[in-house]
């Protein structure tokens, strides 16, 4: 579960099934454990419709390689899970391996919480960096040195209802949402669909409600698109472009006001309503696409539209990485890095859940081009919109809540764009002033 | 009246053995597991607390420097803190009032009542006996939501309970009012037990009205009890956290978040435990200075009574 910052009702559930399964399975106590095998342990935080192919990958992985017992725990997403690897990356008996957002390296403490990657053990399992998308294993480096080895990029996507779209003659004559560009065209299309939905709201996204991240993921995305960034390369001065971040905001305060898009939903409610066919357009992260295939919902996705400049999205990218601990024993970490290997290796199985592999030969793979709609947004890799690496970003960090929660009333009119861009920039500066509490010279 | 409350006789004087004084004495000998346990698990502890607050340690235990009153310094300097530290005042007042009141209401009409008593009991206390989980997804998933919720829904209303930000506090009192009230009341029914009944049939006999007996006579003798209450709630009530942690999680705009929620933010998310520290021992201050006011405050009122 990496998408959603709340803890909404299903992934509470989701997360609790999977670990009660975990329990009831014996992931947890090593019982399947034979005295031959190598134990990995295993943390990650994907419990949601992604957390079934990750168990399905686990498991596969068990039955090729007899040797060696994945122990997978499943964690809560979010705030918890990361103050869960800074404990146990701080005491040095932590897991094998841990699940990572990229962006949330440079606040963890890197190489006091986390041990640097082995490259030569990872290249004896089979990895390059030639391997990776250029920018992303750049981002799994902190001061030249590798802590994470990526596995995907998560970006926005735009899901649509191929029924409503369709009616609303929205469509291609190959059956895929006809491109956008530009302000006017989204609006467009966002009326047409409107007229077919009798007046409703036509699109749905995450705009508020408890630690709704949603309205910073949107205006990240517009924002990035006009070319506007939020910080120095060095992270010490603010660098938002007011005319763009406004106009970005103006936007989002349009939609609201024009009854194009449903300010009053939050991040579970936006998903019931597209899954239930109440919205034609949803704006999300590309994780929810198993849970809308099982339920059979009529839809297909395409990359973010491109509305205030270049088709950039906010992602984030999920990654490994290794906990620190204070020995090491050798052997389970040959078979470490063979399951990392193994995972990376197999991205094509993992894009099934939505993702984008980070790994680049899996994007050629005739595996990968025949999923749908799961390829039809792939080359978003390289215009991805990452946080800026400074100690307060990363998912269901401090930066992307305060932000939600300043733009959130924006959309729903109450606040001026004028307001909301304050009430962000004070926040911005306020993280920035903070002492970072792993600083430089504990690395 | 609450003179000839008092009981008339008072036991004569007797003369007490002598007791030894001192560290050695066995009376000491009993309460010593109790104080060991006292001072490893809370004494201790808060002189450690203490401690980290003057320091920027971060949540792995490390960056463990000492910064004298730096914490302090921020937190002070701190909208943030000020904001949070508002909401757990505001919530305060705004939640005694009504579980004081309402619980002696309570308290009042059940005791009254004649028959099936026990479901009255059960109905008020009930809520109380649920984990603040349960409550706060029973409001926020099936009272509060706009769309579909009980209230919008009964009253034909359009109000954002929980995503307004003039609204949401009331919201957060009101729930907590009807989750915690079932203990107040409890009291107060226990304590309306406890007066003597002969008290109600000499007021009778005098002609007394409801009224008077409930004003001259109730009220009067549950003033300890209200007095316990008071405390108990006020200080309960500044320790607010699951509710609003689970249902707004601080927001809209800050504008629930308790204190507590904020140290937890910035320990818990932002690792700085250090800072953390400085703001609990900011709160824990404000606890100690409304608890000994309010000592000072029945004090002074038992000796203008006695």
């Amino acid at each position: 579960m990496h998408g959603p910052p709340d803890i909404t009702r299903r992934h509470l559930l989701g997360g609790s099934l999977a670990l009660l399964g975990a329990a009831a399975t014996g992931c947890a106590i090593p019982v399947g454990l034979g005295s031959s095998q190598t134990r990995v342990q295993y943390w990650h935080f994907l419990g949601a419709s992604d957390g079934i192919i990750m168990n399905q990958m686990v498991q596969a992985f068990a039955e090729q390689t007899p040797d060696i017992f994945v122990e997978e725990n499943v964690l809560a997403w979010g705030e918890p899970y990361y103050t869960k690897i800074a404990m146990a990356g701080s005491g040095g008996r932590s897991p094998d391996l841990a699940t990572f957002h990229l962006a949330r390296l440079a606040g963890i403490g890197a190489g006091k919480i986390l041990d640097p990657i082995n490259v030569e053990l990872l290249e004896e399992a089979g990895l390059k960096a030639a391997d990776f998308s250029p920018p992303i294993w750049e981002r799994a480096h902190l001061d030249g040195v590798l802590y994470a080895i990526p596995f995907d990029a998560h970006p926005m996507v735009l899901y649509y209802n191929t029924d409503l779209c369709g009616r609303a003659g929205l469509l291609g004559p190959d059956g895929k949402l006809l491109p956008t560009k530009g302000v006017d065209e989204l609006i467009a299309q966002l009326t047409k669909a409107k007229e077919v939905m009798g007046g409703k709201p036509p699109l749905a996204f995450d705009a508020l409600g408890l630690g709704t991240v949603g309205p910073w993921r949107v205006w990240y995305a517009l924002y990035a698109q006009s070319g506007g960034t939020l910080l120095s390369d060095d992270g010490t001065k603010v660098t938002i472009d007011d005319a763009k971040a406004l106009e970005a905001l103006r936007l989002m305060q349009r939609l609201g006001k024009e009854g194009l898009c449903d300010w009053r939903t939050d991040y579970g409610a936006s998903v019931a309503k597209f899954t239930n066919g109440e919205a034609a357009f949803l704006w999300n992260g590309d994780w929810e696409t198993t849970g809308l295939k099982e339920r059979r919902t009529p839809f297909s996705m395409t990359r973010f539209p491109a509305v205030l400049g270049t088709g950039a999205a906010q992602a984030d990218c999920h990654s490994f990485v290794l906990p620190h601990q204070r020995d090491r024993d050798p052997e389970v970490e040959r078979a470490t890095y063979r399951f990392i290997a193994y995972l990376v290796k197999n991205s094509a199985d993992w894009a099934v859940a939505g993702h984008v592999p980070a790994y680049l030969p899996a994007l050629e793979q005739p595996e990968y081009l025949a999923l749908q709609p799961q390829s039809e947004y792939r080359s978003v890799i390289t215009e991805v919109a990452l946080d800026p690496q400074v100690w307060y970003t990363g998912s269901a960090s401090r930066l992307w809540i305060e932000f939600g929660e300043a733009f959130s009333p924006v959309i729903g009119g109450t606040r001026t764009p004028e307001d909301g861009l304050a009430a962000a920039k004070a926040a911005l500066t306020r993280l920035m002033a903070a002492p970072n509490p792993f600083p430089d010279e504990e690395r | 009246m609450t003179t000839t409350v008092a009981a008339p006789a008072t036991a004569a004087p007797v003369a007490t053995p002598k007791v030894r004084r001192g560290w050695t004495q066995h009376g000491m000998v009993f309460v010593a597991p109790f104080l060991l346990i006292y001072v490893a698990f809370l004494v201790w502890p808060t002189l450690l607390g203490f401690q980290m607050s003057l320091s920027s340690v971060n949540i792995a235990g490390g960056n463990n420097k000492f910064v004298g009153f730096d914490n302090y310094v921020e937190a002070f300097g701190d909208p943030r803190m000020w904001r949070s530290l508002w909401n757990t005042v505001v919530f305060t007042v705004l939640s005694t009032i009504p579980l004081v009141f309402l619980g002696l209401v309570f308290a009042l009409l059940v005791h009254n009542l004649r028959f099936v008593q026990w479901l009255w009991r059960l109905s008020f206390f009930g809520p109380f006996l649920l984990p603040s989980a349960v409550v706060s997804i029973l409001w926020l998933q099936m009272i509060y939501p706009p769309d579909y919720g009980l209230i919008n829904g009964t009253l034909g209303t359009d109000v954002l309970w929980l995503g307004d930000p003039s609204v949401a506090m009331w919201s957060m009192v009101l729930t907590t009012v009807w989750w915690t009230v079932g203990f107040n009341f409890l009291l107060y029914l226990a304590a309306l037990q406890s007066i003597p009944q002969h008290l109600y049939e000499a007021a009778a006999i005098d002609g007394a009205s409801a009224w008077d007996k409930l004003r001259s006579i109730t009220l009067p003798l549950l003033g300890r009890t209200t007095a316990l209450i008071v405390v108990l709630q006020l200080v309960a009530s500044l320790k607010v956290f699951d509710q609003i942690y689970l249902m707004t999680g601080g927001g809209p705009q800050d504008s629930t978040r308790p204190i507590i929620e904020y140290a937890y933010d910035v320990g818990f998310t932002g690792y700085r435990t250090g800072y953390a520290s400085a703001v609990s021992y900011i709160l824990f201050a404000l606890i100690v200075i409304v608890s000994l006011a309010q000592l000072r405050l029945f004090r002074k009122r038992e000796e203008v009574a006695s």
